[in-house]
């Protein structure tokens, strides 16, 4: 059903999903959304299962126009929604009507990206078991693109009784991103033995900046170079969410959403699932530093962060 | 050598069969690809096969890091004993030289072989197909003969089309959509390695632990066959592989 008509595009915004797995055997990224928080709570405000797609917003917002009586929900720190001229808070759920006018104000260093959703979710097809945009392949989402003006976007079935305001726990909430030095929590390996003692010293003790290079396939870093021992190559091997690759200039990159499944290049290290969303409110001159967990740490973080991503953080709002 | 299970992360595990380019090595990854799948029902969302690996993406809400590397070890014991389904070969035409294969001419004075020859050894060999990655459809290909092996071009092309089949040092490919690229490119084929059908279906006829041959086409069969590809005609020529 037609819902939003886009009277604005605004700077990127695609549509995302918890991404096409099944088919990275056959080179497929497997993409979704960036925040992967961020995305289960904008579909839980309005009733969805966290499978759903929602727009994921880079930077600057569209300007949107209401076709339909619907119900929609925001999460992010980046942009502030303006309904009908007035500003309203994210993280919360809005029973919106037909002719009504949805825009987005900027925060300044508040984060890059940002999530809505609409009762139903975002009607694109199903490729490959997933509403995801991949761009470069041309596929998913928004006939494999970024919103365009003048797109009308679609939005499936959803029960009458899921009808209602609702807003995040801010207890389960993430910290609001600030300019400072961010901690993301890695597991060595899987090539951690290619790099010598001072190589790996050096990841762990340094401060690096994001790159301007920086997008959803991969955030290149620049800092202290990381020493190997010998060869920065591989015979191509399969790379994780947040697999930390070391080219031969020693500097670097997380692979990302649209990374490719395989690569050549040694990785000293994997960002943890869970901190991946640190890195879709990154922005170019953002620092990190990298701290090391242990498996078992990290299988624990895991289970809490599931916890996190689930209906419980969202309630009826509160008046 | 024993198999490695390296973490990757807080939900993915590395299981390393070996560090080098070798078909009993992959052959292993696959055998272990398809069983982990088959015995392991619950708790895993993705797996990709490398040459000499196997990434496994699994819920961490249903294992722990420790638990599952027993799971994937109590299930490499059965391993030798696994079978494996049915591989196949899939039949890629090509036309070699004039326009489509632009380095076919620099292939043969590099080499040292005629034009023909050079033809004749890259259509003879049944590649197997180590694994895809790097872009949708990309087949990494084993069992080139050396005889026709090439340096890179020392100045890659910014534009390289879709269905290029080239050498690149000790090995020969595909590419599947157009990118820059820096093979020496002998011909190039008129069939889609990926593609959405109706209905959004993916198709994907080069599967990891098949093979492969190149068949060579004129330019007129080339024009044809892309017909039938645009129109949605065009039939695979599949079928099962035995290796004698």
């Amino acid at each position: 059903m037609p819902t939003l008509k886009v009277v604005d595009k605004g700077f990127f915004t695609t549509a995302q999903d918890l991404g096409r797995y099944g088919y990275q055997q056959y080179g497929i990224p497997v993409s979704g959304a960036a925040d992967n928080f961020a995305h289960c709570m904008a579909n839980f405000l309005v009733g969805n299962e966290a499978e759903e797609a929602t727009l994921e917003i880079t930077m600057m917002g569209p300007r949107l126009e209401v076709l339909k009586d619907t119900l929609v929900g925001f999460a992010g720190f980046s942009l502030a929604p303006v309904i009908n001229g007035q500003e309203v808070d994210s993280w919360a759920s809005y029973k919106v009507y037909a002719g009504d006018k949805i825009l987005f104000r900027r925060k300044q260093k508040k984060g890059l990206r940002f999530f809505m959703s609409v009762a139903g979710g975002i009607d694109v097809p199903l490729i490959m078991n997933s509403r995801s945009t991949y761009v470069r392949g041309a596929f998913g989402g928004f006939e494999g693109r970024n919103l365009m003006t003048g797109d009308v976007i679609d939005s499936g079935q959803y029960q009458p009784e899921d009808f209602i305001e609702r807003e995040v726990d801010e207890r389960q909430m993430p910290a609001v991103p600030s300019g400072g030095v961010v901690e993301v929590r890695v597991v060595m390996g899987t090539e951690e033995d290619y790099f010598t003692d001072r190589g790996i010293e050096t990841f762990l003790n340094s401060v690096y900046q994001v790159s301007i290079q920086s997008d959803r396939m991969g955030y290149r870093f620049e800092g202290e170079t990381i020493e190997h021992k010998e060869t920065f190559q591989i015979i191509s091997d399969g790379i994780a969410p947040g697999g930390i690759q070391v080219p031969g200039n020693g500097q670097p990159i997380v692979m990302l959403w649209d990374r490719h499944a395989i690569g050549g290049y040694t990785k000293i290290a994997t960002v943890i699932f869970p901190d991946l969303d640190i890195f879709a409110q990154l922005v170019p001159g953002n620092n990190v530093k990298f701290k090391a967990v242990s498996t078992d740490e990290a299988s624990r973080i895991a289970v809490a962060y599931s916890q996190r991503c689930s209906q419980t953080s969202v309630r009826l709002k509160s008046k | 050598m024993a198999v490695r299970y390296l973490a990757a992360g807080d939900r993915c595990v590395v299981a390393e069969f070996g560090k080098e380019i070798d078909a009993a090595v992959n052959k292993k990854v696959h055998q272990f690809n398809h069983i982990v799948k088959k015995r392991i029902k619950d708790g895993i969302v993705d797996t990709v096969p490398t040459y000499r690996s196997l990434l496994i993406h699994f819920d961490p809400a249903v294992f722990s890091f420790n638990r599952f590397v027993n799971e994937l070890k109590d299930i490499e014991k059965t391993l030798d004993s696994a079978e494996l389904p049915p591989s196949f070969i899939a039949t890629v035409p090509v036309c070699y030289g004039g326009e489509l294969g632009p380095d076919l001419e620099d292939m043969a004075g590099l080499t040292g072989l005629s034009v023909e020859e050079v033809v004749r050894i890259h259509t003879s060999v049944d590649y197997l197909i180590f694994c895809l990655g790097f872009t949708p459809g990309f087949p990494f290909l084993g069992g080139m003969d050396q005889r026709i092996a090439a340096p890179r071009l020392t100045n890659p092309r910014t534009h390289v089309p879709r269905g290029s089949v080239g050498i690149g040092g000790k090995q020969t490919g595909i590419y599947p959509q157009e990118s820059p690229g820096g093979w020496r490119l002998l011909g190039r084929t008129p069939v889609k390695l990926f593609e959405l059908r109706e209905g959004d279906t993916p198709f994907f006829p080069l599967k990891p632990g098949n093979y492969i041959r190149f068949k060579p086409i004129t330019l007129d069969e080339y024009h044809s066959i892309k017909e039938q590809v645009t129109q949605g005609e065009y039939q695979w020529d599949i079928k099962e592989y035995s290796a004698d």
